[in-house]
Order: structure tokens, then C-alpha cells, then sequence
């Protein structure tokens, strides 16, 4: 891992203003924001390891814990709401046997909601990954997942 | 080379792809076609016209708007009218090659319509169908006409014509005709464009930037996607006459990192910009220098707030700045003098150079003038991306152009503005589109989002979505906004479970009025909206689950149940079999029974239940089962 750190960090030392970007590039490389990585993002750039953690804990798009191998994301948009967003999301809690924000025990599925994917014309709709399922039912969740393969 | 040398080859381009003698498959490949299956579909194509050995252009394009019908594909045959065909599937793609590229039979209960002035016998011209006749597509002009990764489509059809007419204007005529062009800023708040870009060139400092707000967080809303993806020159353009306009020589474009496709288009388009010489030094021979940045959001609706979004990118989080603070065009990115507006406001300015104030103004009404776009969805048959003069009214847009209720529900509201928007009843459907109309209704333009209510939405469970929305999107630093938030959505959670109290209305209310006086900016003085313009529209809705315990709209889960109606009830065992908590017992070919105690109304055996049985009834208030009973 230290490698690939110090690859991703190398064009931005001392580059304070360009933190966001730092954390967007290392989640990139490594999938989430290790501790060790933190601490290397504050040495690169100067700036305490507090803001550096402030900064990242203030956006949704960083994670500081590992990943299953594919990321869910149900859409929790205005249009999914009165499409009943809210049984997909049980539905697939259920069919994961996880809640929201959690990894399944096999490292598969990291499930999430998410604001708004902007397919509200096709709503309901999950991402796996980057494919969209729109227009979902209930019972289709168990049927797309049922069909995935690894 | 000149600007009118590089326009005159891109249009000889432009005029070979329309006028060659090759047909043109154009398929709309924007996220919402993707989504739909379109890249399946350009493959499909691809294998039926090398099987057929058919000679055939595949181009892809943007959104033209109607996603209801997608995957949507335009068919181009040299000398024809050009046909639109509406959720196009891989069989129909083996079909069309057959039937109207080989031979010469367009089927038309395929089509949407005929794209253009020409016809064809047997299929409407799109432009005459109901859903778009009171559309008038400005900023949309080349979303889903034009391959937007290619800069000469869009030189042909006027692109960068505003840039080259503003580089020879003064930059107070150019502000000037902002101003004439009465163009309100398209983010939500409608801030008149010119007043604005007037400000930023009076500003005082050697450094100045330009920042586009293509952060979209309205849950709900995709309009901005749709134009950068669809046509991301447009906006590019936009912005570096606003640099010229104010001497900046930096621009930032700020786009959520949710939308890789949106980066993509302008990664690409800016590279494209520069090889002509719009972007970079001494544009087109002049001595103006201008570069754009693409700063990537991390996923903060707060960050939409113009001072949130500079300190975001500036690194830090992205937390509103306290009042008294200056302007941003006096003192926003880096404390530079800073224009910032939405995607569609800087995508309406070259046009308004290019055509003039007057044209622009030439539609919508006295004090909104020009058009306005939504995202049209919900419960809605035609969902997807309008753009309409201002001032036609709410019901059009959802009976003319949205085609009316979906699954042929009943209206019950129509919500606009997003988190800091309001639900508006039947008697406002005639309320006019326009800023000021909007706002005396109690909701408010907001930066596109339209999202249409049947009889099965629960208005209380509406405004406790928002309020979900927003507790979680506060940054925090304002009191009021920071626990009002929470202890609005607290109290809308306990009426949707039953547990409401008779004074909660009226605390609602009153705490609505403290988080909207007692924070910075526009996230907290909004965020009390959906719940206002829903007590205000839907009381009764609000009594009956406070005093009845009843959720009319049948769903706030405490409050309803579901059970079997023995008289209908075939014994099929379907509704057994996918009950995910086994709550459902019987045998075949005899009445089911639910049990109460183990069901969690997660509703899949009212949705597996045959149509032709429909023996699984909801009821509410729950008692309503024992009556039954
Ligand atoms: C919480 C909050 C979120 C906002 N989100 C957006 C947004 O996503 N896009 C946008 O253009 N404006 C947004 N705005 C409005 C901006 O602050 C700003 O008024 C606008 O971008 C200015 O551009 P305009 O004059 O072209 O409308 C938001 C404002 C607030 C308070």
C-alpha cells in the first residue's frame, strides 16, 4: 500500500488547496481511506492530520473502512421516494441480510443509499456498481441479485 | 485560423453527415439512455447491419428529453425525415435494419415521430404530438441533435458564434446585453444574470474567476447533467464570455463526482476548446487568456450554496460563511472577486450574444423571461427533461406535455424546488411558471426539479423525506438549522407512526418560522418548506394520522395492514411463497390468512397477488382489519 501512496501522492506536495482532490485520488487507488493514508495525506501536504479528517468526514464520497467488491447504491431520490424507494431498500437489506452502510459477511455487496443517481425518469432504480437497474419492484431486487454472478 | 474558417469546415462536415447518402443511426446515449439499455442497442444495431452487410452510421448523442421513451433512437435515411423510435429494444434494432434500412417500411407503431420539417405518411412530426407542441427548446437547442464529443457539430450550429461577436463587443456591452435579456439565474434563486455579471466586472483585483455550480443536489433533478452531457460546449462557451465579460482568466466548473459521464463530455470538450483556440492564450488573435478547471464535488448538498462551494474548492469543508460576509462577485474563491451562476445560465448567454437581448426576451413573461427546464417525474406517463416558455402554467406541463397521471392515479400534488421547494394542490394547477408566481404559492422555481403526486403519496411522509433530507445535509454550523431539523423530522416520524400529538401542528409551524430566521443561508431558511406548504395544502391529511391514526394515502407502514379478502382469495399459494417473513399460511386452493403479529407490511403479496384475484386488500387505520374480521 505504501507504494501506491506514495505514487498517487507524489505530484502534490505541499499542495494544501488540492486536499480534495488528494482524498478523491488515493479512495480511487485504495478503495477507501486507511488510516496510515490519512496520515501520509497530512505529511504530503502540510496540513494537520485534524483537517485532513475534518475535511474528508464533512463528504459523503469518503469511506474509511474497507469494501466489498461491488457497492450498491440504492437511490433515495424525490422521484424513487413516491416510487417506493423505501421497499426497494428493505427488500435489499433483506435479501443481503445487511443494513445500509454495511459489507456482507462474503465481502461482496458494500450496500449504500445515495441522494440522487439522476435516472428519476426510470425511478425506482438501484446502481450496482455502474449499471443502473431502473424501474424496480420488490421482487425483482431478490431476482437481479439471485441472478449476479461473482 | 479564423473563427469563420473553422465554422465554415465544420459545417462542410455538418452538411456531408446531413446531406451524405449514408443513413444515420443516432442513438441517445446520455446516463438516462444508458440506463435504458441504449449501449445494448447501438451493439445490436452494429451486429444486424455487419450481418446484413447494410451500410449505416452509428452517432451518438445527448438527451433530447423524453425519457419515458428510452432507449430512443433517430433514424436518419438519406432524403427522408428523419423518425424517432421510442423504447427501442435489441429484436426491434434487428428489425428496423431489416424492414426500413433494407426495405422501406418505417413502422410506424414503432416511432415517437418524425424529427424536422419533413413528414412521413403515417407518423406525427414530434414537434405537433401534445407532449411536445408547448415545448421551446433554447437551452436544450443541441441536447440529442448534435454528437457533443465532437466541437464541429457544435460550431455548425452556432457554436462559439457568441464568444467570437462578444470578443469584438466592450465588456460593458456585453454585461449590458445580459441585462437587457432579463435572464434570471437559472440555480433556483433567480438573480437577474446581467445585475451579476455587472458586478463582477466592477469589482476591484488583478485576479478574478468564473465558477459554474454544476453540483445539482436536488434529489429529484437531473436538468444540468442532461446539458452538460448533452451539449457541454454550450456551457464552456458560457463561461468564457463571462470571463471576457468581467477580465477573469480562470474558470472552475464544480460537477458532482456522481456524474463520471458529465466530467468526461467536458474533459474532452475543454481539450477541444483549446485546440481551436477559444480556450488558452490570446483567444482567437485577441489579447484575452482564458482557462477552465473541472473540480470534481465530494458529495455535500450544502456545497450548492455559492459560498460553500468556493471554500470547497478551495480544500476545506464546505460550510455557508457567516453574514455579514461580502458578495461573491466582490470577495467568493481564494477572496477574489468571483461570477459564479448554474449550468443553464451560462449555457443561455451565448446565445443571447449571438441572437441579442430581444430574441431572448422574445419568450416567457414580463419579469421571467425566456424558458424554463424540468425534470418531469414521478407519477407522471411522460417523464423526462422539458423546457417550456415561462409563464405556461402547472397543468400543462403535467397533463399536455407529462400526459397526464401515471397508472391512472388521481393528481394529488405537484412538488417543486426540491428540499427547499413546496407541494402544490389541484386548485394551483393553473399558477403560472415563473419565479414570483411560484414563490406566492408558497413553493418556489428551484433549479428544475418537478416531481408530480398521486393519491398514493402520503403528504406528511413527503415533508418527512425532506426533512430526512435536510437534517442529514446541515452542515451544522447554524443552531437552529442543525437541531430545528431534527426535531421537525423527529415529530413528522412520530405522526407517521401514530404517535402524533394534537399540538404538533402547531409546533411544526412555529418551529418551521425559528429554523428559517436562525440560519445563514439558504439551506436552513428553506429547509421548513415541504413541511409549511404541506400543512398549509394537506392539513386534513395531517388530522387524520394525528386524530384517526390513519394514513390515507395508505403509507406510513404503522399505520396500515394488510390482509387477505376471503371471497377473492384462489388459494394460489403465491402470496406464501415470496412473504419474505413467512407471515402468510394456507394451502392450496384455500383461503390465506396473514398474521398480524408477524407482518411487516412490506406490501409483496398485495404486488404478487394475480391481477385477476387482487385478493390482497391494504387497510387503514389498522383497526379497520378487525372489522372485517
Ligand atoms: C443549500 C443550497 C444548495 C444549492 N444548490 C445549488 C445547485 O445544486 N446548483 C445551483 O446552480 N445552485 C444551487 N444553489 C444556489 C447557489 O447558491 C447560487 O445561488 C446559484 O448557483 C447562482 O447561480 P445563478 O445565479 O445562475 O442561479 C444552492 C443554494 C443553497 C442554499
Amino acid at each position: 500500500m505504501h507504494e501506491r501512496l506514495s505514487e498517487v501522492l507524489s505530484p502534490y506536495k505541499g499542495r494544501r488547496d488540492a486536499l480534495i482532490p488528494i482524498l478523491q485520488n488515493v479512495q480511487a487507488e485504495i478503495g477507501y481511506l486507511p488510516d496510515e493514508a490519512m496520515l501520509e495525506i497530512a505529511k504530503t501536504t502540510g496540513l494537520p492530520e485534524s483537517r485532513v479528517y475534518a475535511v474528508a468526514s464533512f463528504y459523503a464520497q469518503f469511506r474509511f473502512k474497507p469494501r466489498g467488491r461491488h457497492t450498491i447504491m440504492v437511490c433515495r431520490g424525490t422521484a424513487c421516494h413516491v416510487r417506493g424507494a423505501e421497499k426497494i431498500l428493505e427488500e435489499t437489506e433483506r435479501a443481503l441480510g445487511i443494513v445500509e452502510g454495511e459489507t456482507t459477511e462474503d465481502k461482496k455487496y458494500t450496500l449504500e443509499t445515495v441522494a440522487c443517481i439522476g435516472c428519476c425518469a426510470l425511478a425506482p432504480c438501484i446502481m450496482i456498481d455502474e449499471d443502473v437497474e431502473a424501474k424496480l419492484t420488490p421482487k425483482m431486487v431478490s431476482e437481479i441479485l439471485d441472478g449476479r454472478a461473482e | 485560423m479564423s473563427f469563420a474558417e473553422l465554422q465554415k469546415k465544420a459545417r462542410q462536415e455538418w452538411d456531408e453527415l446531413q446531406n451524405g447518402d449514408i443513413p444515420q443511426i443516432i442513438v441517445g446515449t446520455a446516463t438516462c439512455g444508458r440506463s435504458a439499455g441504449a449501449m445494448a442497442v447501438i451493439k445490436a444495431f452494429e451486429d444486424a447491419l455487419k450481418e446484413k452487410g447494410v451500410q449505416a452510421v452509428i452517432v451518438e448523442v445527448g438527451c433530447i428529453g423524453p425519457c419515458y421513451a428510452e432507449p430512443l433512437v433517430n433514424i436518419a435515411k438519406p432524403g427522408k425525415a428523419v423518425i424517432a423510435y421510442r423504447n427501442v429494444t435489441k429484436a426491434m434494432a434487428a428489425e428496423l435494419v431489416d424492414s426500413y434500412l433494407i426495405g422501406d417500411d418505417p413502422l410506424p407503431h414503432y416511432t415517437l415521430g418524425t424529427i424536422g420539417e419533413k413528414t412521413v405518411e403515417g407518423i406525427p412530426r414530434i414537434l405537433d404530438t401534445p407532449s411536445f407542441k408547448p415545448q421551446e427548446r433554447r437551452v436544450f437547442r443541441n441536447c440529442g441533435i448534435i454528437d457533443p464529443t465532437n466541437i464541429n457539430h457544435y460550431l455548425a450550429n452556432e457554436g462559439y458564434a457568441g464568444l467570437n461577436k462578444a470578443l469584438g463587443m466592450t465588456q460593458e456591452a456585453v454585461v449590458d446585453e445580459m441585462k437587457r435579456s432579463g435572464l434570471r439565474g437559472r440555480g433556483g434563486g433567480g438573480f437577474p444574470a446581467g445585475r451579476k455579471w455587472e458586478a463582477g466586472l466592477k469589482a476591484k483585483g488583478s485576479q478574478k474567476y468564473v465558477v459554474c455550480n454544476a453540483d445539482e443536489g436536488d434529489p429529484g433533478a437531473f436538468m444540468d447533467r442532461a446539458v452538460i452531457e448533452g451539449d457541454p460546449h454550450s456551457v464552456i462557451e458560457g463561461m468564457i464570455i463571462a470571463g471576457y465579460a468581467i477580465g477573469a482568466d480562470t474558470g472552475y466548473i464544480y460537477v458532482r463526482a456522481e456524474y463520471p459521464l458529465a466530467i468526461r463530455r467536458l474533459e474532452r470538450a475543454i481539450k477541444q476548446a483549446h485546440e481551436k483556440g477559444f480556450l488558452g492564450k490570446n483567444i482567437l488573435g485577441t489579447d484575452f487568456s482564458f482557462d477552465i478547471n473541472i473540480f470534481p464535488g465530494a458529495g455535500a448538498f450544502v456545497c450548492g450554496e455559492s459560498t460553500a462551494l468556493t471554500l470547497s474548492i478551495e480544500g476545506k469543508r464546505g460550510m455557508p460563511r457567516v453574514a455579514p460576509r461580502p458578495r461573491t462577485t466582490e470577495a467568493g474563491l481564494y477572496d477574489k472577486p468571483t461570477l459564479l451562476n448554474n449550468v443553464k445560465t451560462f449555457s443561455s448567454a451565448p446565445m443571447i450574444i449571438t441572437r441579442g437581448a430581444e430574441w431572448f426576451a422574445s419568450v416567457g413573461t414580463e419579469k421571467s423571461t425566456g424558458t424554463a427546464i424540468f425534470a418531469l417525474t414521478g407519477k407522471v406517463n411522460n417523464c423526462g427533461l422539458i423546457e417550456v416558455p415561462m409563464g405556461i402554467t402547472l397543468r400543462e406541463i403535467i397533463f399536455d406535455i407529462g400526459g397526464g397521471i401515471a397508472d391512472g392515479g388521481k393528481f394529488k400534488a405537484v412538488q417543486t424546488g426540491g428540499p427547499s421547494g413546496g407541494c402544490l394542490p389541484e386548485a394551483l394547477l393553473d399558477t403560472p411558471i415563473d419565479y414570483d408566481s411560484l414563490d406566492a404559492a408558497g413553493s418556489i422555481m428551484g433549479s428544475g426539479g418537478m416531481v408530480v403526486m398521486d393519491e398514493k403519496t402520503c403528504m406528511v411522509d413527503v415533508a418527512r423525506y425532506f426533512l430526512d433530507f435536510t437534517e442529514i445535509e446541515s452542515c451544522g454550523q447554524c443552531v437552529p438549522c442543525r437541531l430545528g431539523t431534527k426535531q421537525l423530522l423527529d415529530i413528522l416520524k412520530d405522526i407517521c407512526k401514530g404517535k402524533g400529538k394534537k399540538k404538533d401542528l402547531e409546533l411544526l409551524v412555529e418551529l418551521s418560522h425559528s429554523v428559517h430566521g436562525g440560519s445563514v443561508c439558504g439551506l436552513g431558511q428553506t429547509a421548513a418548506n415541504p413541511v409549511l406548504s404541506t400543512i398549509r395544502y394537506f392539513r386534513d391529511e395531517y388530522e387524520a394520522h394525528i386524530n384517526d391514526k390513519c394514513c390515507p394515502a395508505k403509507v406510513c407502514k404503522p399505520l396500515i395492514a394488510f390482509h387477505i379478502l376471503e371471497d377473492k382469495c384462489a388459494g394460489c399459494t403465491l402470496c406464501a411463497r415470496s412473504c419474505p417473513v413467512s407471515a402468510i399460511s394456507g394451502e392450496k386452493k384455500k383461503v390465506h390468512v396473514i398474521d398480524q403479529k408477524l407482518c411487516v407490511q412490506c406490501g409483496v403479496c398485495m404486488e404478487k397477488c394475480p391481477k385477476k384475484f387482487s385478493a390482497v386488500e391494504c387497510v387503514s387505520p389498522k383497526e379497520k382489519i378487525m372489522e372485517v374480521a
